[in-house]
């Protein structure tokens, strides 16, 4: 595989069936290309978060094959995945922020668990949260933060990691609409700037004209549709998104 | 949020693939919830460490006993003449030693004075054993150069039936067979108490470990989802195991060596020979002493097995 590929997600003829059931999501075939940002869109029950729970590794398929940074995630062993998900930024629909653990704390995990230095610990979480505006707020614990801020510190744990891709499951389903738009900026931002791989669900319609630049994949009943080629190679002629194999 | 992210500051994972050092100290703190092991555990353990170093200490006794009981006498074989004329009981006695003396493998032979058989016959006897009305074999120690086993009392009572009839060869350590008997009895079920008791000291942190895991199950896939390793999760609740049952082994070491202590001076109190020989040596107390150790060192090794299974089940 090489660099240019390490960067893909492939997935081929992936479904997903829990237990005996039937499958909710069929036939995914599709490939995610470094430095794009993707929309995924589909109504209620689509099958937009088990989607993402096989992106964000929490989920193996039932069938087909999925290829991560190069890595075959079907046959991994489960011992390898960590290296894996901290490659990863992940905000959760409910955030899923740790309830005894402060702010700082809780933005700190990712690097606290990659091993990293106390004091550099201290310093980026400082700053990623005079990013996300929550410097105040550092001591407090989610319990007694409201769901904006809630939502900023997820963010700001999804990203401190400088991950290669960020996966966000309807982040913008609890704040107002300004601070929907300023968390679409942040993504941007860190789309444009680090070159980081961003894959939103949401089922606003609104979102989507908001990142002009976006891809849209659409699941209906837990099957693809491709409304701008977001499926296609290469996806789009320019652009950052455009930065393909070759 | 309206400025641009510092992200350049922010500190680089890309391409470190390697095994993240596990956290320690106050950063492996700040991970998963304090103290999920509290209750009754440490409590629990100490109960039970307690009972290990009671029975442990007790069948250590029971064995010290056993050994100091038959120590003098493993080597020691009694010839009894018995014959109710005296002058030829002393003639028979005296032929006995002679032969007695050239058998191979005996190292001593000492013919017991009638006063001295008398003196440890008058508790029983009273004054009338020191006088010919009743009648007392003679009584002839022989000590061996080894161990008496039956081979060794069949051959000397061969090679004296020939030649001085009427005597009775006995392995002294035959009159104290039943006693060690009754005392290997007592050591086995000293050692079932402890294996039982260990067996429920690392159920109740089965237990404990399950539950607490179970607790903090949420914590832990989200931690899993950040990237964390079985290997790191496992070792913040390992840290926290630790801890508690070190706290519960040393109570309940304290506690049984108290009760040990308080036993020995009620047992000492009594001035027993043979209950003297039941004491602790040096090699004993090392023994009791590492029963904490072990008590850890179970509780450790049962919640790594309870935690890696637990762990194994999820992704």
């Amino acid at each position: 595989m090489s660099d240019t590929l390490a960067g893909h997600v492939k997935f081929d003829n992936v479904g997903l069936r829990y237990g005996t059931d039937p499958e909710v999501l069929s036939n995914l075939s599709f490939t995610l290309y470094p430095g794009s940002f993707y929309f995924l869109t589909g109504a209620s029950g689509a099958g937009k978060t088990s989607l993402l729970k096989m992106l964000y590794l929490a989920q193996r398929p039932s069938r087909g094959a999925i290829r991560m940074f190069g890595q075959d995630l079907v046959t991994m062993p489960q011992s390898r995945l960590p290296e894996l998900r901290r490659r990863l930024g992940v905000v959760f629909q409910d955030f899923r922020l740790v309830p005894y653990l402060t702010a700082f704390d809780n933005v700190a995990l990712p690097l606290r668990l990659a091993g990293t230095d106390e004091k550099k610990v201290l310093k980026a979480v400082g700053d990623m949260l005079d990013w996300v505006g929550l410097s105040h707020r550092a001591h407090a614990v989610p319990p007694t933060m409201s769901g904006g801020e809630q939502q900023r510190v997820a963010i700001a744990r999804a990203v401190i990691g400088r991950p290669k891709m960020l996966i966000a499951d309807e982040p913008t389903g609890n704040v107002d609409p300004d601070m929907a738009l300023k968390l679409l900026r942040l993504f941007e931002a860190l789309n444009n700037r680090v070159g980081t791989t961003v894959v939103v669900a949401t089922h606003d319609v609104h979102l989507l004209k908001k990142v002009p630049d976006s891809l849209i994949m659409r699941l209906h009943k837990g099957q693809l549709s491709d409304p701008t080629g977001a499926l296609r190679y290469p996806p789009r002629p320019s652009g950052p998104a455009a930065g393909g194999p070759g | 949020m309206t400025t641009p992210p510092p992200l350049s500051a922010a500190p680089q994972n890309d391409g470190d693939e390697s095994q993240p050092e596990r956290p320690r100290g106050r950063a492996a703190a700040r991970l998963l919830p304090p103290a999920r092991l509290t209750g009754p555990i440490p409590w629990v353990i100490a109960i039970l460490i307690a009972l290990v170093v009671i029975a442990a200490a007790g069948g250590l006794a029971l064995r010290n006993l056993a050994t100091s009981a038959s120590a003098g006498l493993s080597s020691a074989i009694s010839v009894q003449v018995i014959e109710p004329a005296p002058d030829l009981r002393a003639s028979k006695a005296a032929a006995a030693v002679k032969l007695l003396t050239g058998i191979e493998g005996v190292a001593a032979v000492r013919l017991v004075p009638e006063a001295e058989l008398a003196a440890m016959l008058e508790p029983w006897l009273g004054e009338g054993a020191a006088s010919e009305d009743v009648p007392i074999p003679a009584l002839i120690d022989v000590e061996l150069g080894q161990t008496a086993g039956p081979a060794d009392v069949a051959r000397i009572e061969a090679a004296l039936a020939a030649r001085v009839p009427g005597l009775r060869v006995d392995a002294q350590g035959d009159f104290l067979r039943p006693v060690n008997d009754a005392l290997a009895a007592l050591q086995w079920l000293a050692l079932g108490l402890v294996a039982l008791v260990a067996l429920a000291t690392a159920a109740a942190v089965w237990l404990a470990a399950r539950n607490a895991f179970a607790g903090a199950r949420d914590t832990v896939e989200i931690m899993h989802l950040l990237g964390a390793s079985d290997r790191q999760i496992s070792a913040v609740f390992l840290r926290d195991v630790l801890r508690e049952a070190a706290a519960g082994a040393v109570l309940g070491g304290a506690l049984g060596v108290a009760a040990i202590w308080l036993l020995g001076q009620q047992f000492a109190a009594l001035g027993s020979g043979m209950v003297g020989g039941g004491g602790l040596v040096l090699a004993d107390w090392l023994i009791i002493g590492a029963i904490p150790l072990a008590g850890v060192l179970l509780a450790w090794l049962t919640a790594r097995i309870t935690i890696a299974l637990a762990l194994r089940d999820m992704l």
